[in-house]
């Protein structure tokens, strides 16, 4: 079982709730993932009119909902829009995500760990997303983040796990889950993602934008639990040469005997 | 830098003739890798590029979806005012037009909004005419403000203002500018806008330079399809787009691609574009730009429009009135041009749900930053 705060899930695939065809897709598509725990961007809600399609079924749904920061620029609007969603969700559960730059949409380090650290203080359990930086997953730990959401590719591209290496350096260190989140393209790279040993990914656009959403979802379903059950059984060891059957070697084995031997005599 | 350095040292007359020299190899290596690279996107709107144009548009199709999933967001223009100060023979509002002059007051704005809030509209375009007295900096920061209450999205389409003045506007709850330059090609410049400050080509082609220094979040391009070489403007638009993107990066971008269409005392385009040259328009753009946002007006037919959905367009208007006060009171006198696709905006949702898309109406919460 996975725990983030006082929290444990059973499912270790978290969804997105954006750019699907309409609510009713969306629904059966989160239903058919076996997600416990959704993220919404809060920039879509609209409180004022309810054209959203989003909070209603979400809401009727009754899984656990992580509001987003999505769209805030820095880290004064990120915590203006926490504070807004703790207050219309009535949780303490905020995906912080700060992203400026509006062509990769590439998180911005400084200020989420300011907006990080502040939001801890206000009592949020804090999940930032954050460039697979290992330096920044241990500073946002440090302030106190539940756990941290490094990318695998930019967000919507789909171009799978390409921060491996430095995602198994987090993953190695981290005191906090790992979550990883963004650019998982297809569900291998999710079962990849989880036998690196994430503790859990965040699938959104390669579910929504799929011809078929539910199918998909129920892939990812299975990927992430293939994954991780292939993490806990423990993988063998990837060798880049044969293991000899006689081995240059094997003499010295063969000579200590011999003189362990004598002077047993 | 502006833009104006950028594009005094493009040679244009060469840029027409590569255009229109581009081989079917160069339109192949530029389907291979159209990303960010204005040589591709000179291949793609080329003629040469036509025979590629479903493969062109099975990858814009495959790009959009991916970035901006099975979404089409919906906006609606306001018109505050037809008076303007420019001569331009293409536009219905030109000053010497006689037609009816109107700004609307705060009362007849709320009036406005009210109609526009309940066919529950978030994104709104203020639309008017270039008139610096009448309806300049002044009047917008009144009227800001009280549109702001309304919307979480508030764009512009107005005269090119000051940097300072849109620093200010962006405080009141400004979102995003849209400034088309018409043609980026001077001499046709001339040849249209014969009177008033829009006469200033250089001035106009810096606005979105100014948008980026102040902070605007979204800023909008856009060409008047058929005043020139639509190919060509295109290029220079895709030339101006890059050096906006490079050096601006927390901005967004968007494009418009309007045709000339008839008006009262109007013109006829001089180079006509087809269907085919409109697709081909957006799908290059798209290839060009994965982020960048496409918006289609109501001058398109309906069927026209249902087909590009698709293709790469990311944003439409529905609903919409190109008069002050045409919401609440129409009066086709008042008109700057006649729209082709007439649906409400319910029938616009149901065609988009029929095609497997969702109208997003809000996407978007500059009230953070207003707090």
């Amino acid at each position: 079982m996975l725990k983030i705060a006082d929290h444990t899930f059973s499912s270790r695939l978290f969804c997105g709730t954006g750019k699907f065809s309409n609510s009713k897709n969306m629904l059966a598509a989160l239903q058919a993932s076996g997600s416990e725990l959704v993220t919404l961007a809060m920039k879509r809600i609209d409180a004022r009119g309810n054209t959203d399609n989003l909070v209603a079924p979400l809401l009727e749904l009754g899984t656990k909902l992580l509001p987003n920061t999505s769209g805030a620029r820095n880290a004064e609007e990120a915590i203006f829009a926490a504070k807004l969603s703790r207050e219309m969700f009535a949780t303490n559960w905020i995906k912080l995500e700060i992203h400026p730059d509006a062509k990769y949409l590439l998180p911005d380090p400084i200020e989420t760990l300011l907006a990080a650290q502040q939001l801890v203080k206000l009592g949020f359990i804090v999940l930032p997303y954050v460039h697979a930086d290992p330096v920044l997953c241990h500073r946002l730990t440090e302030v106190g983040c539940a756990a941290v959401m490094p990318l695998a590719s930019p967000i919507g591209s789909n171009q799978g796990l390409l921060t491996r290496e430095f995602l198994q350096i987090i993953i190695e260190q981290a005191t906090v889950p790992v979550i990883i989140d963004a650019g998982i393209g297809c569900p291998s790279d999710a079962t990849a993602a989880m036998e690196l040993g994430a503790d859990a990914v965040l699938v959104n656009t390669a579910i929504a934008a799929s011809a078929q959403p539910t199918v998909m979802a129920a892939c990812f379903k299975q990927a992430v639990i293939t994954g991780r059950m292939a993490f806990e059984a423990g993988l063998a060891k990837v060798q880049h040469h044969a293991q000899h059957t006689s081995p240059l070697t094997g003499f010295l084995q063969v000579n200590t005997s011999k003189s362990e031997a004598k002077y047993a005599l | 830098m502006h833009f104006e350095q950028v594009f005094n040292g493009l040679d244009r007359e060469h840029l027409r003739l590569a255009i229109y020299s581009t081989t079917s190899s160069q339109v192949e290596r530029a389907l291979a890798q159209p990303a960010g690279d204005v040589q591709a996107l000179m291949a793609l709107l080329s003629p040469a590029a036509q025979p590629y144009i479903e493969q062109m548009a099975q990858q814009a199709a495959h790009l959009t979806q991916r970035r901006f999933g099975h979404n089409i967001n919906l906006f609606i223009p306001l018109y505050l005012s037809n008076l303007c100060a420019n001569e331009c023979d293409y536009c219905g509002f030109t000053m010497s037009n006689k037609i009816k002059r109107k700004t609307l007051n705060m009362a007849e704005i709320s009036e406005e909004l009210a109609i526009i809030k309940a066919r529950n509209f978030d994104s709104i375009l203020l639309v008017s005419g270039e008139h610096d007295t009448k309806v300049g900096i002044n009047y917008f920061y009144q009227v800001l403000p009280l549109i702001k209450q309304h919307f979480s999205q508030v764009a512009m389409e107005v005269q090119p203002l000051a940097t300072d003045d849109y620093v200010t506007l962006v405080k009141l709850g400004l979102d995003g500018v849209m400034l088309y330059q018409e043609t980026y090609q001077t001499g046709t410049y001339a040849k249209h806008h014969t009177r008033g400050k829009k006469q200033d080509f250089y001035y106009r082609l810096n606005s979105p330079d100014r948008l980026g220094e102040a902070g605007v979040d979204k800023i909008g391009l856009g060409v008047l399809l058929g005043l020139d070489d639509w190919r060509l403007d295109a290029l220079l638009m895709g030339h101006h787009l890059q050096h906006l993107e490079n050096r601006y990066w927390r901005q967004k971008f968007s494009i418009s691609l309007p045709r000339l269409r008839p008006c009262v005392g109007g013109i006829q385009p001089k180079s006509v574009i087809n269907d085919l040259g409109l697709v081909q328009l957006i799908c290059a753009f798209r290839l060009f730009s994965e982020q960048l946002e496409i918006s289609l007006s109501t001058r398109e037919s309906e069927q026209l429009r249902d087909n590009l959905v698709p293709l790469g367009i990311t944003h439409m208007s529905a609903g919409s009135s190109t008069q002050p006060g045409g919401y609440a009171k129409p009066d086709s006198e008042l008109e700057q041009f006649e729209i082709s696709d007439e649906r409400s905006v319910q029938q616009i949702n149901n065609m988009l749900s029929s095609k497997g898309y969702q109208a997003i109406y809000k996407d978007w919460e500059s009230a953070w930053r207003l707090s």
